[in-house]
C-alpha cells in the first residue's frame, strides 16, 4: 500500500467520522433547544424565544456561557479521575455512532450496488453497541467516586443499579429482534424490514418495543428514570461537583445517548429508513430514518413533561420484576411460534404467522 | 371481570397514555406568557412601587415632619430630620429612604395623615450601584413632581374603599 493510499484511506476516514460528529453535536445542542421549548409549551409557556429569531441562537448562547464558565475541581477530589470522568461518559455515546447506518445509497448512481452509510459498516453492529453504550456508565460512576462528595457517591451507585438492571432487559429485547431478523448486522435488520409498516417489527414486537425505548429512557438517566439526579435528595446526582465545560460534557453525553437511543429504536422496530408505505418510497430513507429518529426525541421530551420521576425500588421492580420477565417470555414465545412446525404440522399456522416477519427462514 | 379489565388497563400503560394525552392537548394550548419588556400586566391602583413625596397645588411640600413613617416603617428604611422654617412651620431638612432595606409595606403611606408620602405604581428603578437606590429628599419629590397626576388618580380610583 502506497502512502498516498494510507494518506487517502485516511482522509475518507476522518470525513466520514465528522460527517457524523459534527451533526450530532449540532443536534445535541438543538435538542436541549426543542427541550426547553417543547417543555415550555406543555407548560403553557413560550418557553426561550429572547436569543435570535425563535430565540435559535440559544444553544450558542448556553454553550459560550458554558466554555467561559471556571471548571472547579473540588480540592479533596481525585483530580485525574474526576478530569477523565465526563470524558469516559461522552466518549462510548460517540462512538456507538460509528456502527449505526443513516441509509444506504448509491451516491447518485456512482457505484453499482447501494452501500451502507456508516462509519463502519459493522456485521455484528448491535453487539458492539450493547458493548459500548454499557461502558458509557463508567463515566457516572468515575465522576460519582471521584467528586468525594456523598451526594456523587450515592447518585452513581444508583445508576450503577439501574444501568445494570435495564441493561438486561435492553439486551433481551435486542435478542427479539435478532430472532426475527435473523442478523446483528443493523443495515440487514433494516431490510429485513422493508416493503411497508405492516413488515415493521414494532407490530409483531410491540412489547419488546416498549421495553426498549423505556429501558433507553433509563439507560439514558432520562425522567422518569433520573434518579441519579434527583434534585430533591441528590441535588444534582453525579454531577453535582462539576462545572463549566465539564459539566456540559455529562450532558452533551446524555443527550448524545438520547440520539442513539432514538436512532436505534427507529432502525430495530420501525424500519429504519424504509418509507411506511412503498408509495413513499421517492423520499430518501436517511429522511426517513431523521424523522423517525426525530419523532422519538420528542417522545423523550414528552415524557419529561409528562411523568414524575420514579421511586428507586419501584425502578428496580419494574426492571427486575416485569421487564424482564416480559421480554424472557416474548423471547420463549417467539422460539415456540418459529419452530412451531417442527413441533406439530397443525401449528404450521403460528409459524408462517411469524416467518412473515423472518426473511431468513424462506 | 374489573380484575381482567384492571390487568388489561396496567399491560397497555393505560395511565401513562392518558398522562401523555393530557400534556400532548396542552402543548397546542395558548400561552400565558407575558413578554415582559413589550408586553406588560395590568397594575392595580394599590400597586406598591418606588415612594413619592408629594405636593400640594400651591408647591408647597405636603410632607409635616410627624414622623409616624419613620416611626412605623418595620424594616427601619425612613430616616427624617426637621427644623422650624422661616415662617414657622415645621419641615423636614432630611427625608431618607433606603430602598434597599425598604420592604414595600406600604405601612408609611397609610400611616402619613396627609397623604405626602405615597407609594407609585413605578417599579423599574433598578440601578448599578447601591448609592442609587439610596433615595433623598429632593429625589423624593422629584418623583412626586413626575407622576403626581398618575398618583392622584390612583388614590382617587381607590378613595371610595377607605
Amino acid at each position: 500500500m502506497e502512502w498516498t493510499d494510507i494518506a487517502l484511506t485516511g482522509l475518507i476516514w476522518a470525513l466520514e467520522i465528522l460527517a457524523i460528529a459534527v451533526p450530532v453535536a449540532l443536534s445535541v445542542a438543538y435538542i436541549t433547544y426543542a427541550e426547553r421549548r417543547v417543555i415550555g409549551l406543555i407548560q403553557v409557556r413560550k418557553g426561550c424565544n429572547r436569543v435570535g429569531p425563535f430565540g435559535l441562537l440559544q444553544p450558542l448562547a448556553d454553550g459560550l456561557k458554558l466554555f467561559l464558565k471556571e471548571t472547579i475541581i473540588p480540592s479533596q477530589a481525585n483530580k485525574i479521575l474526576f478530569v477523565a470522568a465526563p470524558v469516559m461518559a461522552l466518549v462510548p455515546a460517540l462512538v456507538a455512532f460509528a456502527v449505526v447506518p443513516f441509509g444506504e445509497t448509491t451516491l447518485f448512481g456512482l457505484w453499482d450496488t447501494a452501500h451502507v452509510m456508516a462509519i463502519a459498516h459493522l456485521n455484528v453492529g448491535i453487539l458492539y453497541i450493547l458493548a459500548i453504550s454499557s461502558l458509557a456508565i463508567y463515566g457516572v460512576l468515575m465522576a460519582g467516586w471521584s467528586s468525594n462528595s456523598k451526594y456523587a457517591l450515592i447518585a452513581s451507585v444508583r445508576a450503577t443499579c439501574q444501568m445494570i438492571s435495564y441493561e438486561i432487559s435492553m439486551g433481551f429485547a435486542l435478542v427479539c429482534v435478532l430472532m426475527l431478523a435473523g442478523s446483528m448486522d443493523l443495515s440487514v435488520i433494516v431490510n429485513a424490514q422493508t416493503g411497508g409498516f405492516w413488515h415493521w417489527y414494532i407490530i409483531p414486537l410491540f412489547p419488546m418495543f416498549l421495553v426498549y425505548f423505556i429501558s433507553g429512557c433509563a439507560e439514558t438517566n432520562r425522567t422518569p428514570f433520573d434518579l441519579v439526579e434527583g434534585e430533591a435528595e441528590l441535588v444534582a446526582g453525579h454531577i453535582v461537583e462539576y462545572s463549566g465545560m465539564w459539566f456540559a460534557t455529562f450532558s452533551l453525553a446524555e443527550y448524545g445517548a438520547m440520539i442513539l437511543i432514538s436512532l436505534l429504536t427507529s432502525i430495530l422496530f420501525l424500519g429504519g429508513w424504509d418509507a411506511p408505505i412503498p408509495a413513499l418510497d421517492f423520499i430518501p430513507g436517511t429522511v426517513w430514518l431523521l424523522l423517525k429518529t426525530s419523532f422519538f426525541i420528542f417522545v423523550f421530551i414528552w415524557f419529561r413533561a409528562t411523568f414524575p420521576r420514579f421511586r428507586y425500588d419501584q425502578m428496580m421492580r419494574l426492571g427486575w420484576k416485569v421487564f424482564l420477565p416480559w421480554t424472557l417470555a416474548w423471547i420463549a414465545v417467539l422460539g415456540l411460534f418459529t419452530y412451531a412446525e417442527e413441533l406439530n404440522s397443525s401449528l404450521t399456522i403460528l409459524s408462517d404467522m411469524i416467518g412473515y416477519y423472518q426473511p431468513w427462514r424462506s | 371481570m374489573q380484575l381482567i379489565k384492571r390487568a388489561f388497563k396496567t399491560w397497555m400503560l393505560w395511565e401513562l397514555v392518558k398522562g401523555l394525552a393530557l400534556t400532548i392537548r396542552y402543548l397546542f394550548k395558548p400561552k400565558i406568557t407575558v413578554e415582559y419588556p413589550e408586553e406588560r400586566t395590568p397594575l392595580s391602583p394599590r400597586f406598591r412601587g418606588l415612594h413619592a413625596l408629594r405636593r400640594y397645588d400651591s408647591g408647597e411640600e405636603r410632607c409635616i415632619a410627624c414622623k409616624l413613617c419613620e416611626v412605623v416603617c418595620p424594616a427601619l428604611a425612613i430616616v427624617i430630620e426637621s427644623e422650624e422654617r422661616e415662617d414657622g412651620s415645621r419641615r423636614t431638612t432630611r427625608y431618607d429612604i433606603d430602598m434597599t432595606k425598604c420592604i414595600y409595606c406600604g405601612l408609611c403611606q397609610e400611616a402619613c395623615p396627609v397623604d405626602a408620602i405615597v407609594e407609585t405604581q413605578h417599579f423599574e428603578y433598578a440601578s448599578e450601584t447601591r448609592e442609587a437606590l439610596y433615595y433623598t429628599k429632593e429625589m423624593l419629590l422629584d418623583v412626586g413632581d413626575r407622576y403626581e397626576s398618575q398618583i392622584a388618580a390612583n388614590i382617587a380610583a381607590d378613595a371610595k374603599y377607605h
